[in-house]
């Protein structure tokens, strides 16, 4: 559930990172700390000619139509769109059946609490000496790595009567307790979810890894003179030094959740009660054709992470993530 | 954080130093416990990759007979990866992947490393502003703007082609402008500098100079965006339906129809879209670790 930092966008940065600090190195001598004038005025534009149109094409330009398209009734094919006001959106908040969807988001909200609980507890144990260290952190951080359609077939396969899952409860004598996992309503959303937790795990492991082997190892000695037991370690220097990951890793967790699209839809199309708010707008839009409703749910969902992300800010506000 | 208690594993690390809270019995069982929860952790996420791959060796006749942790009878029974290969246009899907990873990723590291050089070698008005443009468009999350940019990408006569993946993998790419940004930032203006005196131009420079010092961050963006673009499914799924454009993920995806219940073929299926990550894990294991708590952090 935690949209990876590779699905084609950057996390949300902290609001400081981007705007570069402009003070200037000092140089040495007498040379005054200035900048050497490259070819003329045009020419960073040049430069970013390229980039600047692609962002404009494929993000802000469908972001403006999808605002205009969110108050037409819109099908995608006719060549005009009839304005309808606030139609769309007072039919997304009526109709129980479209907003209802967004329950199914709170199992993977549920599951993420646990993913970053199961990865903060790893990192810790890792940061420290232990026997096949690599090998333990290679196994929890592979399944990240993994297409994410071969990970929807693995998991189909994992939880189909007589597979994976029920043939090793029966190994443990369980077996009473199998059910068709992905067949009931009433556990599809928990055995997704927990592939979800599978597939993710690794990669907030590997950052919470990387945050805590960043901690100056002076700290942890000084600790230790002063008699500080592992769990005083963890409390007083670890959990305080990566407290900005966390953080951002838990909004990104949650606004994820929301935006929960490929293990459903891989696995089950959407079947069964494990329908998400992703899945059902992409339906509207490209198997109704229903493109100004979609478009005015996907707006819903946009407004939505985008105050999760500025409650984030308020919450974490200029603490940077320095993780080098 | 306020949410952060309930993040606290129950157990605490063990305590090796001989420091007085923990007798050495404690320690004994808390270092078992940790050793058993590893175990367990590799366990669970080991456990359904062997039994794909003991799956993909077995016959259709044994498949049926035999519970999923019964080894095959021949490790050396390809046939299901010739018949995923060849029927399952698993074949295809590799070249189509490879032809818009390339594309891409050569795109990725022009586009991104001039967007950072223009940004943060040279002073101009519009400036503040383009890097705003940047930073508030990491915010849109990309998937709610499909339903919108599909018609973009309709009109502009990209769909069904390789070119719209390739487009949108482009087009939609911040976080290697941010890789290159944050990297550019760190290397010194001397050697650029010295250059323009000596009459370089800006294009001289981005490319003698500029360009060949940020290998480190191409390697970066290469792995992380190579690794999206080889797992990406949504964009080929949604922009290239058509069989011919099928890509690794859109291939296997096409495996539930013909295949169904042959669960022998897509496990060879699933096992040769594994088999190039798992190559390319162990090979740059260290690269990989850092490219991803570069790119995420930044």
């Amino acid at each position: 559930m935690t949209p990876t930092p590779t699905t084609n966008r950057a996390p949300a940065a902290p609001a400081g990172t981007a705007t570069p600090d402009r003070a200037q190195p000092s140089h040495t001598g007498w040379r005054r700390p200035r900048r050497v004038s490259l070819g003329n005025a045009a020419t960073p534009y040049l430069f970013l000619l390229v980039p600047l149109a692609l962002l404009a094409v494929f993000t802000y330009v469908p972001v403006a139509n999808m605002f205009w398209y969110s108050v037409t009734s819109w099908n995608g094919l006719s060549p005009t769109k009839e304005y309808v006001g606030a139609d769309n959106y007072v039919e997304i908040f009526t109709r129980p059946e479209l907003f209802r969807v967004f329950w199914v988001s709170l199992y993977y909200v549920g599951a993420s609490f646990f993913q970053l609980a199961a990865a903060l507890y790893f990192a810790t144990i890792l940061s420290f000496n232990v026997r096949f260290r690599n090998l333990f952190k290679g196994i929890l951080f592979f399944p990240y790595l993994i297409n994410g359609v071969a990970i929807g077939m693995i998991f189909l396969y994992f939880f189909t009567p007589g597979g994976t899952l029920d043939t090793a409860l029966g190994l443990i004598g369980a077996d009473g307790i199998s059910r068709q996992w992905l067949g009931d309503p009433d556990t599809v959303n928990f055995s997704l979810a927990g592939t979800s937790v599978w597939r993710y795990m690794g990669l907030n492991f590997v950052l919470f890894l990387g945050a805590i082997q960043s901690i100056p190892h002076h700290l942890y000695e000084a600790a230790q003179i002063d008699g500080a037991n592992r769990w005083h370690q963890f409390r007083y220097i670890i959990l305080p030094g990566i407290r900005p990951i966390i953080g951002l890793s838990f909004i990104l967790a949650i606004s994820g959740s929301l935006a929960v699209f490929e293990i459903p839809y891989i696995m089950l199309q959407g079947a069964n009660g494990s329908e998400t708010f992703v899945i059902q707008t992409v339906n509207m839009a490209f198997k109704f054709h229903k493109i100004g409703l979609a478009s005015a749910m996907a707006v819903v969902l946009l407004v939505i992470i985008l105050l999760i992300t500025w409650l984030q800010r308020r919450i974490v506000p200029d603490e940077k993530v320095n993780l080098s | 954080m306020t949410g952060t208690s309930p993040l606290l594993p129950r157990t605490a690390p063990p305590n090796r130093a001989a420091t007085p809270p923990t007798s050495p019995a404690v320690a004994r069982v808390l270092t078992v416990l940790k050793y058993l929860s590893l175990v367990g952790a590799s366990v669970v996420m080991i456990l359904p990759l062997v039994v794909i791959v003991l799956a993909s060796f077995k016959t259709s006749d044994e498949y049926s007979s035999t519970g999923p942790f019964d080894p095959p009878g021949s490790w050396l029974n390809f046939d299901n990866y010739a018949t995923a290969f060849n029927d399952g246009d698993m074949l295809r899907g590799f070249v189509n992947t490879t032809i818009i990873l390339v594309i891409s990723l050569a795109g990725t590291v022009l586009i991104g490393s001039m967007a950072a050089y223009a940004l943060d070698r040279f002073d101009f008005r519009l400036r503040k502003v383009v890097i705003g443009l940047f930073l508030l468009a990491t915010l849109v999350p990309g998937v709610t703007t499909q339903v919108a940019t599909f018609q973009i990408v309709n009109d502009l006569g990209l769909f069904n082609t390789r070119w719209s993946a390739i487009a949108l993998f482009l087009g939609t790419d911040i976080l290697s402008i941010y890789i290159f940004l944050q990297f550019l930032r760190g290397i010194s203006r001397e050697l650029d500098e010295s250059a323009a005196i000596e009459g370089a131009g800006p294009l001289t420079i981005y490319f003698r100079i500029i360009l060949p010092l940020m290998k480190p961050a191409i390697a970066t963006v290469v792995i992380v965006k190579g690794i999206a673009i080889y797992n990406e499914f949504y964009i080929p799924f949604l922009y290239m339906p058509s069989r011919d454009l099928g890509v690794i993920s859109t291939s296997l995806f096409r495996f539930k129809g013909p295949f169904g219940a042959q669960w022998e073929v897509i496990s060879a299926g699933v096992m040769l879209v594994i088999i190039p990550t798992l190559i390319a894990f162990l090979a740059l294991q260290r690269f990989i670790y850092n490219g991803f708590t570069a790119g995420s952090s930044k």
